[in-house]
């Protein structure tokens, strides 16, 4: 039962992909003008041009074009970076694990900072307290991480000027790094100058990005803890005597964790679109950085490659986030 | 649903073309809404901006276009080195900061209101239909969704501009094509959960035509589930400008906006911190604004958060 629902959602993230490959595709070529002047960059001699055209087949139909272009990417061929230069594969490559250290730094933040909400406010039900976190987290809610990240730049960039404003690790340090996860793997080698570095460069992204998240992590648990707590047993647990601390994280949490879990999963795919634009303000050299600048310079084979990327991480955590729900809730292994 | 023909069966002396349950069902909503503080509150500051943005011309004290190098980065009023006249400051350019920001609000509520709009024009209607009609119908919107959810939405309007080219119909465009889904994933799951209930039950009884039921009888039910989504929509929308404009995509640089303010107070920075805090608090209390206003929009005309 269980393989075939996840054989059945894994067709499904194919068509899916297959679906933002072509909207992509027709996209960037069903544009009134020449394709390739969207392409070239500025300064492209007549023999680029040439080149161009005929890598892409473009004399052919839209489905010749569509068609080269596909079986290529099949093959892991994403073609030539036009701004870059470089094979778009490569350059993805060198980029993406500086995204996925901030999403997934930005991620573990929220959910610590949202659980602890959480609990907090459930301990604090019907006091001023609550009317408090009530109003703090809303305002987190409403606001996103592009304002977050300005109005950050704005205190440690003028008022308290004790951070990093832009890029991921001060030219100064000397790295040394082997892999391109200089976070992880300077903390396994135990080199704390440059984790320092990162963390401190890390840390205005990862609050922009984390901070909506984690409000709404906090108003989603507290809710469902509040009716967790509801529960005849757990009243029963606390009339015997049970101290209420105890049952929210033993109890309560572990029926909350659920719904949560879900919905942070969604938020999660929010959060990694929001790199984009957080990247930019800080000019962290990751994949959404990257991904404006090759929208500026209409790098084509750059962008289809990018957006792909962002599609296959988005569509594989909804998937890990489905398989994750059915993990935690014994009701549903058994349908 | 009170809107059934016995409801104007009653008072005899009232012509049957104004049902008297019409009015008064709209009238205990609007008092519900009016009574709602996040309401008053925000709506109150969209309904002052607005005001702002077409009276723009006449109160704002400089010409928003006007440089003097003369008088560039200029404090806001209050700080050492602020000249009388100019308090919000200056830009690098010597350019009004108060006017910018002034002016800067006839894009950013065009953009709220004209891409929310549309946004929830496309997406009604094929939520409506998905959810309505099942079949071949709902699976195809559903995909499209499934398709359209796989982009980062931040990459996709810098995308959509760029093809488009820049300019402020193209943000507005590009907001709509994006921001649909929004609309089509409540009202499909709205649409469902509706057409089980029993007046719909009764309607088809009846024999309404199916469409007529749809427009007629559904579409009004989830009327103000939609009202509060715009409002949260136009909020999204005026960051989506914002952050077009920031990356230099949205309007020419002739006008002003708050997102193009933004870019420039980001880059001049350390010379000149109120160009990027004033736009930024503009763009922080109007975001709030809307969202307030659709919260308690939703609070108050959804009967079961209501109670």
């Amino acid at each position: 039962m269980i393989a075939l629902a996840v054989l059945k959602r894994l067709a499904m993230a194919l068509a899916t992909l297959a679906g933002v490959a072509v909207v992509v595709f027709l996209l960037l070529r069903v544009v009134p003008g020449d394709p390739i002047s969207m392409m070239i960059s500025p300064g492209a001699s007549e023999a680029d041009i040439a080149a161009l055209r005929a890598h892409y087949g473009l004399d052919g139909g839209l489905l010749t074009q569509f068609g080269i272009w596909a079986a290529s990417a099949l093959r892991g061929d994403f073609g030539v970076s036009i701004s870059l230069h470089r094979d778009v594969v490569q350059v993805l490559g060198e980029r993406l694990p500086a995204t996925l250290e901030l999403a997934i730094a930005a991620l573990e933040f929220a959910v610590v900072l949202g659980g602890f909400v959480a609990v907090v406010g459930a301990m604090a039900r019907r006091t001023a307290l609550e009317s408090v976190i009530d109003a703090v987290n809303g305002l987190f809610l409403a606001v996103p991480d592009f304002v977050w990240a300005l109005a950050l730049v704005l205190t440690f960039g003028v008022l308290l000027p004790v951070l990093p404003l832009t890029g991921r690790l001060d030219p100064s340090v000397s790295s040394g790094m082997i892999t391109p996860f200089y976070w992880a793997e300077s903390l396994l080698r135990l080199r704390f100058d440059v984790f320092a570095d990162l963390t401190q460069h890390l840390t205005m992204p990862v609050l922009s990005l984390g901070l909506p998240l984690a409000a709404v992590i906090a108003r989603v648990l507290k809710g469902a803890l509040n009716e967790a707590m509801a529960q005849d047993y757990i009243l029963l647990a606390r009339l015997k005597g049970m101290s209420k601390l105890r049952l929210v994280l033993q109890e309560a949490l572990r029926n909350a964790i659920g719904p949560t879990l879900a919905l942070t999963g969604v938020q999660f795919t929010f959060l990694i679109g929001g790199t984009v634009i957080v990247e930019r303000i800080f000019a962290y050299p990751g994949i959404g950085n990257m991904a404006i600048d090759a929208v500026i310079n209409r790098d084509l084979p750059l962008i289809q490659g990018l957006v792909l990327v962002f599609a296959v991480i988005f569509i594989a955590i909804n998937i890990a986030v489905d398989l994750l729900v059915v993990l935690f809730n014994p009701k549903l292994r058994h349908g | 649903m009170a809107r059934t023909p016995s409801a104007t069966a009653e008072p005899l002396q009232l012509p049957p073309v104004a049902p008297v349950a019409g009015p008064s069902l709209a009238m205990r909503r609007l008092r519900a809404v009016l009574a709602e503080p996040k309401v008053t509150l925000g709506g109150g500051f969209i309904l002052l901006l607005l005001a702002i943005a077409i009276v723009a011309p006449w109160i704002a004290p400089k010409n928003p276009l006007d440089q003097d190098l003369m008088l560039a980065s200029l404090p806001p009023a209050g700080l050492a080195g602020a000249e009388p006249g100019y308090l919000l400051g200056t830009d690098t350019l010597g350019r009004d900061v108060l006017s910018r920001l002034i002016f800067g609000s006839r894009v950013a509520l065009t953009v709220a209101f004209v891409a929310a709009s549309l946004a929830a024009l496309i997406g009604t209607t094929l939520g409506l239909l998905a959810g309505w009609y099942r079949g071949w119908v709902d699976i195809a919107v559903s995909r499209l969704v499934d398709v359209w959810m796989a982009f980062p939405p931040v990459l996709l309007s810098i995308l959509l501009v760029a093809v488009l080219g820049a300019g402020i119909g193209s943000v507005i465009l590009a907001i709509a094509i994006i921001d649909w889904t929004r609309f089509c994933r409540v009202v499909r799951a709205e649409t469902m959960a509706q057409a089980e209930s029993e007046y719909v039950t009764a309607a088809r009884a009846i024999g309404f035509p199916r469409f007529h039921i749809l427009v007629r009888e559904i579409l009004p039910n989830i009327a103000p589930a939609l009202l509060a989504l715009v409002s949260l929509e136009m909020g999204i929308a005026v960051i989506v400008e914002a952050i077009l404009s920031f990356v230099g995509l949205s309007v020419s640089s002739g006008t002003p906006t708050w997102g193009g303010m933004i870019a420039e107070g980001r880059q001049f920075i350390h010379q000149s911190w109120w160009v990027l805090a004033a736009p930024l608090a503009a763009l922080f209390a109007t975001v709030l604004a809307f969202n307030q206003l659709g919260e308690g929009l939703r609070r108050a005309l959804d009967p079961v958060l209501r109670r």
